[in-house]
């Protein structure tokens, strides 16, 4: 899923300038599970406005509206019948959903109330960790299903490099080291000898390097 | 024991500290109240377990909200308690009834009477 953390409340509320009335539009994907922009935060996140607000004595609206996803026009277009009666949407969505509620709305201010950071897994409630760059290109049939790209700090295509000490990286002590890891999956699969072949230059061109990316499968077309 | 505690102490039954939401302290805030406290079972003698370690987090959590709005977080806390103790439950009463005078009246105007959630059909 894709993670995020939530922008600071002093952010956001530069951020709203002298915008009082607010769309805050939550979305029940990726960022309701990782408990930053779902129907619960975003009740939160309404709560904490009308606090600020009512303390300086403001008059403000804030509605509290959260779809199914803010990365389908379907969805966004639910909203459509009252966005023009507030001055800027508040969107708690991932990057994606931000961007596609401001190409829907080209004259209504959009605004992030989340941090994008990264593509994960739910280690255990509440703790959410990286496992994917996106790259476009995957090897982890190479590296015993442990990516190097997402997990390795320096994303080395053959490691590990002197820093990896104990199974840690040198980044960062609590981070385990992602070519220790491809190591210690490989032993278990008795797959060892793999860790001898040598990964080619990665062609980097599946990924951002070439500019932002699209899909088409043109059998789904309609 | 006819102990007596503040009267602006107004209490919320609850079927267990866990079931306080996050939300619904903020609602509280949002509403003018001054401060909020939960008064849990002892740590460890949880009938649900982990009801109260749960909420003695969710308070740490809307501390810090509390801070960001500039309400202060000192506005909220978390008592432990068993059932037993009338007289622990009447002196967290007046303990926190002392911290929150101090602190002074609830910044958030409108309060009580203006529920705004209600009027603006949210």
């Amino acid at each position: 899923m894709i993670v995020g953390n939530r922008k600071e409340f002093k952010e956001i509320v530069g951020m709203l300038g002298s915008n009082r009335r607010v769309l805050l539009l939550g979305c029940n994907e990726c960022v309701t599970v990782c408990g930053v922009g779902g129907e619960k935060e975003v009740g939160v996140l309404a709560s904490e406005l009308r606090i600020h607000w009512k303390t300086a004595g403001e008059t403000f609206e804030v509605r509290e509206h959260t779809l199914e996803r803010q990365c389908d026009y379907e969805y966004i277009d639910q909203v459509r019948s009252f966005v023009g009666d507030y001055d800027v949407v508040l969107s708690m969505a991932c990057g994606a959903g931000v961007q596609y509620v401001a190409e829907a709305y080209k004259t209504k201010l959009v605004m992030p109330a989340v941090n994008t950071t990264f593509l994960g897994v739910t280690l255990e409630q509440g703790v959410w960790s990286e496992r994917c760059q996106g790259c476009g290109a995957c090897i982890l049939d190479m590296t015993g299903g442990v990516c190097p790209i997402a997990r390795c700090a320096k994303s080395l295509m053959n490691g590990p490099c002197g820093g990896s000490s104990a199974g840690k990286c040198e980044v960062d002590r609590e981070v385990d080291c992602g070519w220790q890891l491809i190591i210690d999956r490989l032993t278990e699969l008795g797959q060892l000898d793999r860790y001898e072949d040598i990964l080619p230059v990665k062609d980097w061109r599946s990924s951002r390097e070439a500019g932002p990316r699209k899909r088409i499968r043109e059998d789904l077309r309609l | 024991m006819r102990l007596s505690y503040p009267s602006n102490v107004k209490i919320v039954k609850v079927p267990c500290t866990g079931r306080v939401d996050i939300l619904l302290i903020l609602h509280a805030f949002e509403k003018g109240v001054d401060g909020v406290y939960l008064a849990g079972c002892m740590e460890g003698e949880c009938h649900f377990l982990r009801g109260n370690l749960r909420a003695k987090q969710r308070v740490q959590y809307v501390k810090g909200l509390l801070e960001e709005v500039g309400l202060g977080g000192d506005r909220v806390e978390m008592f432990n308690m068993s059932a037993s103790q009338g007289q622990r439950f009447a002196q967290v009463a007046q303990e926190m009834t002392e911290r929150v005078r101090l602190l002074g009246p609830s910044p958030v105007r409108g309060g009580l009477k203006d529920d705004s959630r209600q009027s603006q059909g949210i």
